[in-house]
């Protein structure tokens, strides 16, 4: 791809940088229409509307709008803040959410970096935005921003582990951490897919996609925002623009995981029926489609549970989904060693 | 370790079941009404805007001493022979100029204790509700549908009436030809400024 590239531009940097900047295409527009899909899945799930006046149809244009609107708004910092760590945390969190869509294959013939630790540089690399919600619930010098960091270090420092465990049966399946090298072994058709694999790696899927709600702090993981009781947590005392880099930050983070989740257990970039509507271009179109509805059934069940207590979030995670994710990784182990 | 798998199978059902209806309320009918483009029907004694029919009105002030809130000011001056009003549609004959029927819709309650009182049913309650203005004295209607210089005739006539009746009673029919031509209510006056138009029965203004 960056081959391609360097033939068209004048310069080599510049074919880079473009490169580089191919996801954020996909992106940017993704998280316009999920938090305008949010807002109508969330309104439709409660009989009522949702946004309808702002450009015309069903209100299409309302996050648009209201990002014009965060543009336009007073970039406020708290006069007893970390000023530093306060203006940075946004920009870092985007940051570390971003850096991993590196090594998400969206099509056969796009991935941004060719790393043959693909799936261990994202489980890596998206730690920083947990860094990132800790330094500005710390720099906020705010007494519920801070509880909201540290329930997201403690969270996800616990959510971590079953996430692992879930990739690593793939992992164990396929041998390789190489995220292209697993989406083409799943090409074929949708019975090639690894959810099918085997039965263990069916269950891994669950625990996986459990865990990684938790890691993005979705609900009924929500407790690092949990606006009703700690009036957004880490993001309370942010304003416009810098909130607004949270916000996309969230969105994006909900895409890179459910993006993860179809390329280890649902095929990636692969058609479901074989060679019809597959290629390069298609491969786009399955992967986002892919994505986006693993990001409703996110919706789905934010809208249908209630958040967990904190215990609960502990129990959940350390009595249920740490034994079971490696009582099946060994299961998983021992399918392939028999199959 | 029954309860443990027992607890684990609960939840994954209960969580089925929940996600069920929610997937149901995604595709049922929303209850919201688009408020500006829909509008709900109102009920058939609902309380909005107060409407006065001039037509009807005998200026008994009877409405104005039922108002809680003194939101209704009128004033009238007989009228004379030969000055006939007519009756109203209701048949009560109409004796009196109505000077001034000025209603403060700011001020009202929307109780409509002045409509059971009212003799001819000429006042009363519409289903407007949109009537919100920019500069409160515009919620100051004016009713009465005679203009100053005709309240001034009307007035004047009336003293002369008085006058006249005092000092001699039997030139009063001499009298009638000089007074001159007797005021006709008008509907609109379009060319007087500091009056506002009484509004629509059954129109808002925007």
């Amino acid at each position: 791809m960056v081959e391609t590239l360097e033939q068209f531009l004048p310069h080599p940097l510049l074919a880079l940088f473009i490169h580089a900047a191919l996801p954020m295409v996909i992106v940017f527009p993704y998280v316009l229409f999920a938090v305008w899909l949010e807002r109508k899945v969330s309104a439709h799930m409660q009989d009522r509307l949702g946004p309808m006046r702002t450009g015309g149809w069903h209100g299409w244009s309302q996050t648009i709008a209201d990002m014009i609107k965060m543009i336009q708004k007073e970039d406020i910092v708290p006069s007893r803040s970390d000023k530093f760590l306060f203006k940075f945390a946004p920009f870092l969190a985007f940051m570390g959410s971003y850096a991993a869509f590196a090594v998400i294959p969206f099509s056969s013939e796009y991935i941004g970096a060719h790393l043959d630790v693909g799936a261990f540089y994202i489980l890596a690399v998206t730690s920083i935005v947990t860094l990132s919600i800790l330094m500005a619930g710390w720099a906020s010098n705010n007494k519920w921003s801070l509880l909201g960091a540290m329930r997201t270090s403690a969270q996800i420092v616990s959510y971590e582990i079953p996430t692992v465990v879930a990739v690593l049966s793939v992992i164990v399946a396929t041998g390789t951490l190489n995220l292209m090298t697993i989406s083409e072994m799943q090409s074929g058709t949708i019975f090639n897919w690894l959810i099918f694999h085997s039965p263990f790696l069916f269950i891994a899927f669950v625990l996986y996609f459990i865990s990684s709600l938790a890691e993005v702090n979705r609900t009924p993981f929500d407790l690092p925002e949990s606006e009703s009781e700690l009036v957004g947590g880490f993001h309370t005392e942010y304003s416009g623009m810098r909130w607004g880099m949270f916000m996309l930050t969230e969105y994006a983070d909900m895409f890179l995981v459910s993006l993860l989740g179809s390329v280890l257990f649902f095929g990636g970039w692969n058609s479901p029926f074989g060679d019809f509507m597959s290629g390069p271009i298609w491969g786009v179109f399955w992967m986002i489609s892919k994505g986006m509805f693993f990001i409703f059934v996110m919706m789905w069940l934010r809208w249908t549970l209630p958040r967990l207590r904190v215990d609960q979030l502990m129990d959940v995670c350390w009595k249920y989904l740490i034994p079971f994710a490696f009582v099946n990784l060994v299961l998983v182990a021992l399918w392939e060693m028999i199959f | 370790m029954k309860r443990y798998f027992k607890d684990i199978w609960d939840s994954f059902y209960t969580i089925g079941i929940g996600m069920g209806v929610t997937f149901r309320h995604l595709f049922t009918k929303s209850v919201t009404i688009q408020y500006p483009d829909v509008k709900l029907e109102l009920t058939d004694r609902a309380r909005n805007r107060l409407y006065v029919n001039m037509d009807d009105c005998i200026g008994c002030d009877q409405c104005s001493k039922a108002c809680p809130v003194n939101c209704i000011t009128i004033e009238t001056v007989k009228a004379v022979p030969p000055d006939d009003l007519g009756v109203t549609s209701t048949g009560n004959p109409k004796r009196l100029w109505v000077t001034k029927f000025d209603i403060d819709i700011a001020k009202c309650c929307y109780c409509a204790l002045c409509v059971y009182p009212c003799p001819t049913e000429c006042i009363k309650m519409t289903d407007v509700y949109e009537f919100s203005e920019f500069d409160r004295h515009n919620l100051l209607y004016n009713f009465s549908t005679m203009t100053p210089a005709e309240v001034e005739n009307a007035a004047m006539k009336f003293e002369k009436w008085q006058a006249d009746k005092a000092a001699a009673k039997k030139e009063t029919t001499d009298k009638k030809k000089a007074a001159g031509e007797k005021p006709q209510p008008k509907k609109q006056e379009t060319g007087d400024s500091n009056k506002n138009n009484p509004p629509d029965e059954n129109k808002s203004e925007s």
